[in-house]
């Protein structure tokens, strides 16, 4: 009962914010709904008890990325006239968007999904560092991923500086 | 009503279409930015709802979330330090007027 109440509010928060982030003028204010959204995704992790997960969302998205962005907005400030939208572009995103959205739910809950009667795992972080570095995981993806990361940090240093 | 995993997947859904509407319609490059990141989480709250729900004692689907992660982290600090090239190129960041490569 507990966790289906924290489900819904969850959802409904997330869902709204969600909509701020699209539907907001003020780039800056968008950029806090955003941050809204993450914290709510991360409360959904935990009812699906991915409690690990939810502190690698809080410290990533919500620490990170968000700093990231706001950081971003800061430095484009005086081109800040909001975040118009393209008039043309709104129907038909509408229709592709709302189609789409359509396509997913109708599918979703028309399938059969295998359930498993188990109760899921927790805590999950020690679980989680076996199927990560443990023999038979994903070990070679993870040293893939450090590469990646470095190669993107470089990236990033090399086209934002200064000449 | 008890919460399943449809509730999960129906909600992730919604999320990632209100960020594929952003992304169609926004001129900011920062927005499409963050509603780029609406969709991956959305993916994200599948992966994890699939993982509890289908397979509760392999995880699997939080590993591929972790990655995820990565890969948004990567993403997102790549597409800024462009977009502030850009604007030190152009002092515009409205994506209507970046057409250097359109003819």
């Amino acid at each position: 009962m507990g966790l289906a109440t924290a489900f819904w509010i969850m959802a409904i928060v997330a869902v709204a914010a969600a909509l701020g982030v699209v539907f907001l003028r003020n780039v800056f204010r968008a950029a806090l709904a955003l941050i809204l959204c993450f914290i709510t995704v991360a409360g959904l992790y935990i009812t699906l008890s991915a409690d690990f997960l939810a502190a690698v969302q809080i410290l990533v998205y919500v620490g990170a990325i968000s700093v990231l962005i706001i950081l971003a907005i800061m430095m484009t400030r005086d081109v800040q006239r909001g975040s118009p939208a393209n008039k043309k572009m709104r129907l038909p995103a509408l229709i592709v968007a709302a189609a789409l959205l359509g396509i997913m739910i109708y599918t979703v809950t028309q399938t059969a999904w295998p359930l498993s009667a188990g109760a899921p795992l927790t805590p999950t972080t020690g679980a989680l560092a076996s199927q990560l570095f443990g023999e038979g995981g994903f070990i070679l993806p993870v040293e893939i991923a450090a590469m990646l990361i470095l190669a993107a940090i470089l990236g990033a240093i090399v086209i934002a500086r200064e000449k | 009503m008890a919460i399943g995993l449809t509730h999960y997947l129906v909600l992730a859904a919604v999320l990632f279409c209100i960020g594929l509407y952003g992304v169609l319609t926004k001129r900011n490059a920062v927005i499409l930015l963050m509603c780029i990141e609406l969709m991956l989480n959305a993916a994200n709250i599948t992966l994890v709802a699939f993982s509890s729900y289908i397979v509760p004692a392999l995880l699997t689907g939080q590993v591929f979330a972790i990655f995820v992660m990565v890969v948004a982290a990567a993403e997102v600090a790549v597409g800024l330090a462009i977009i502030l090239a850009i604007y030190r190129g152009l002092t515009d960041i409205d994506t209507n007027n970046i057409n250097l490569l359109k003819w």
